[in-house]
């Protein structure tokens, strides 16, 4: 077992997701520490690695077969995974079970363990069944609803219902807030041109919002939108929903 | 996996075909394409064409959404419409039988075509027959894909299209860029300018004084045409649906062009693919709901032409009908892609969609553009050329298009497939090399923890401050900052906190 934190709530195993461990650590912490103030038993099995999202899209579907295999190993003793990554997730939950297809035990086990998968935000209204986390942000806020958490998972407006019963926090729409950012995982590299056209259109609405803090679910798309707005050195921050979320008097983002 | 038995009786009957039926022969028109990326650069610099498409496609897209939102079970409707599209494909073979018999009992007369050029053949035949000189045209996306305009021009006989944005792309000598709307890259000015300019070349000129207001546009396309509708003796049409059980073909327009070309003229050729057919009447209703409202974004468009053969003393007395296969047998024997066969051609996925937006239909390198063409051109000719191997990477995969696909073809999972017979059929390269060892890395948490130093050696050595450029990935950090590698990943950080148990 690993060491298990504090709280009678449920157990939750946290599937950090590769690129946030390596890239974004302050997600899985901030996912961390608010699960925990809810009262989560939160556990990182060391043995994760990564869904295999990168590997299945760019078309390196049988490469990804060990990684889903490892998959529900590692999470399968679990009632709830939690990933901060809508992307990640619908990758567990739309594209392990293509992958798996032609195996029949593994396709059983993709078939138990994915639906236990969830983004934070079904996490926190589904399961936890709450909307104010005791969150205090006083900054504008403007949130992108990234592809995968709104069309792939279909979070729907959970992820606005947490950010509205933030205190102190100002909550700005954003204009073609649905429109993909132009990230698209390796499209960023093999498309670059399109994926920066896409981009600037949302940085652009973004900056119309007036917004300090642009915040989505999903780091990849965050850094994709965050590298144009940094380059124009437009002064907007991106940060994950886990931190605005994990944000308190106490311990401010 | 062997094909459906279904295949062999399709098209070209008896023509002792190999297993696996082939995949079409791109048009000269478009061998040679440079791969999307670069074809899409040069669309992206085109500033007038960029806020054409976006006002096009913004304004169609919010109409379509309006009006599905009307219907009670937009979702029940796509099901239906999507089962019976299945239910064509997987008996394909008998349903087109009973076509055949259907329309040869009402007096039309079947052709089967394997591929395009055995339908051009067909088509120039019938009209050199007929001893005329020009053809006129319905709107049609199969002869654009067959270019039968260019065959018949080779046999010395014009054919006018008569659909106006046809019309504007084939007065401009352009491209479509759109199924739905081919002028859509085309603003009402530079129509305009391309009236005054070419109608006088093949008709009726353009009067002097013409304007952009779209009413006096329409005008002049409209006398322009009329001098053609009434001397045509040959009309050639495609057919949005072509019912088995009745021998219906229907074509779905909104200016009344079409139904002329298919009323006036003597003798009416139909140039049906395959995967047009329905099984029954009744699927009318399922389709004839779902395709204007995806299309047009209208409840209902304003001409549906329906016919059953020939019926004396009305409307054509020779009727013709060209099924073509060129292709479509190959994607039928494709289980996962063969839903791509289901598509009615709404182009409601290319409204929507952010890529086909801003590229417009031109880098696309087909007749069929936006997200239905990136996966339906690699499976009608598979992925030998440089385009069609990288439209399955045309997409950021966002999903839009499978949303407000009527017949809910999943377009990014056979972007993802196609992506997958793509890196198969294209040996060690690269980028294969780099992957298989993403994936050895990503296999095993260690191997993964000794990857994850190198980072946080970069994120120390940067010491917070931004990345504006790494060698190598300049596709990357050409336009955009690179995130800033941390100094602790989170594995480390949780060890630090935790300890290292495991499960
Ligand atoms: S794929 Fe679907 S949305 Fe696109 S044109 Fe075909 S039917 Fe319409």
């Amino acid at each position: 077992m690993s060491p298990a934190s504090r709280g009678d709530g449920p157990r939750v195993a946290l599937f950090a997701t590769c690129f946030n461990d390596t890239m974004w650590p302050g997600t899985p912490k901030a996912t961390v520490r608010l699960l925990e103030r809810l009262g989560c038993r939160v556990e990182f099995p060391l043995q994760q690695t990564c869904c295999g999202q990168m590997l299945t899209n760019t078309g390196y579907a049988a490469e990804a077969v060990p990684l889903v295999r490892r998959f529900v190993e590692v999470f399968g003793d679990y009632d709830h995974v939690v990933a901060p990554s809508g992307s990640c997730v619908g990758s567990v939950r739309e594209q392990h079970p293509m992958i798996a297809k032609d195996d029949a035990v593994l396709s059983s086990r993709v078939a138990e363990v994915a639906p236990r998968v969830l983004e934070l935000s079904e996490f926190l209204v589904d399961v936890l069944g709450v909307t104010d986390v005791g969150a205090y942000f006083p900054h504008r806020v403007t949130y992108h609803p990234t592809c995968h958490s709104l069309r792939m998972i279909r979070v729907a407006d959970r992820p606005l219902q947490l950010l509205r019963a933030v205190r102190g926090i100002d909550l700005v729409e954003l204009a073609g807030a649905e429109e993909c950012c132009g990230f698209g995982g390796t499209f960023a590299m093999k498309n670059a041109d399109v994926s920066i056209a896409m981009g600037s259109d949302k940085a652009r609405n973004v900056l119309d919002t007036g917004a300090e803090v642009l915040v989505a679910g999903d780091n990849s798309c965050l850094a994709h939108i965050g590298g144009i707005l940094g380059r124009q050195r437009s002064g907007v921050r991106t940060m994950h929903l886990a931190e605005i979320l994990a944000s308190t008097e106490e311990h401010p983002a | 996996m062997s094909p459906d038995p279904a295949h062999d009786r399709t098209v070209g009957r008896g023509a002792g075909q190999a297993a696996y039926p082939p995949v079409q022969v791109t048009s000269p028109t478009f061998v040679g394409m440079p791969k999307f990326p670069k074809a899409a650069r040069a669309e992206l610099a085109n500033a007038q064409q960029r806020r054409n498409l976006r006002h096009a496609t913004h304004t169609i897209r919010d109409k379509r959404a309006h009006v599905v939102a009307e219907v009670d079970d937009w979702e029940a409707l796509r099901v239906k419409g999507a089962d019976a599209k299945d239910e064509a494909l997987t008996h394909l073979a008998d349903y087109l039988e009973r076509l055949e018999e259907s329309l040869t009992a009402n007096g039309a007369v079947v052709h089967w075509a394997r591929d395009a050029a055995e339908a051009n053949r067909i088509v120039v035949d019938i009209v050199r027959a007929k001893e005329v000189d020009e053809v006129v045209k319905v709107k049609s996306m199969v002869t654009q894909e067959i270019e039968l305009n260019e065959a018949l021009e080779a046999a010395g006989v014009s054919a006018w299209e008569t659909d106006l944005a046809e019309l504007i792309v084939q007065l401009g000598h352009d491209r479509p860029s759109h199924i739905l709307v081919p002028a859509i890259h085309r603003n009402r000015k530079e129509i305009r300018d391309i009236f005054l300019r070419e109608m006088g070349a093949v008709g009726r000129p353009a009067p002097d004084d013409l304007t952009d207001d779209p009413a006096r546009l329409a005008e002049a396309a409209r006398l322009h045409l009329r001098e053609k509708f009434l001397r045509a003796k040959v009309g050639i049409s495609g057919a949005n649906f072509a019912v088995a059980d009745s021998g219906t073909l229907v074509v779905v327009e909104s200016e009344g062009n079409g139904r002329m070309c298919l009323t006036l003229p003597e003798t009416l050729i139909s140039v049906v693919g395959i995967e047009k057919v329905l099984p029954t009447w009744d699927d009318l209703t399922t389709m004839l709901q779902l395709l204007p409202r995806s299309s047009t974004g209208e409840r209902m468009n304003p001409y549906t032409t329906m016919w059953t053969g020939v019926h004396e003393g009305d409307g054509p007395q020779e009727v013709h009908v060209v099924l073509l296969d060129n292709g479509r047998s190959h994607v039928l024997a494709d289980r996962v892609g063969r839903q791509a066969l289901r598509c009615i051609r709404c182009s409601a996925c290319l409204n929507v969609c952010p890529v086909y937006e801003r590229t417009g239909g031109h880098a696309y390198g087909s007749v069929y553009p936006g997200p239905i063409g990136a996966v339906l051109n690699p499976q009608l000719r598979g992925t030998t050329s440089d385009i069609d191997r990288s439209l399955p990477y045309a997409s950021s995969l966002c999903g839009a298009c499978f949303d407000a696909c009527p017949v809910r073809i999943n377009i990014p999972e056979l972007l993802v497939e196609l992506r997958g017979k793509v890196v198969e059929e294209s040996g060690p390269t690269p980028e294969s090399t780099a992957m298989k060892a993403a994936a050895w890395v990503l296999s095993d948490p260690r191997r993964l923890a000794t990857a994850q130093k190198a980072a946080t050696i970069a994120g120390r050595l940067a010491g917070g401050r931004t990345i504006r450029s790494v060698p190598g990935l300049g596709a990357w950090t050409n336009a955009r900052d690179l995130p800033t590698p941390p100094r602790e990943t989170f594995r480390q950080w949780w060890v630090r906190e935790h300890g290292n148990e495991d499960a």
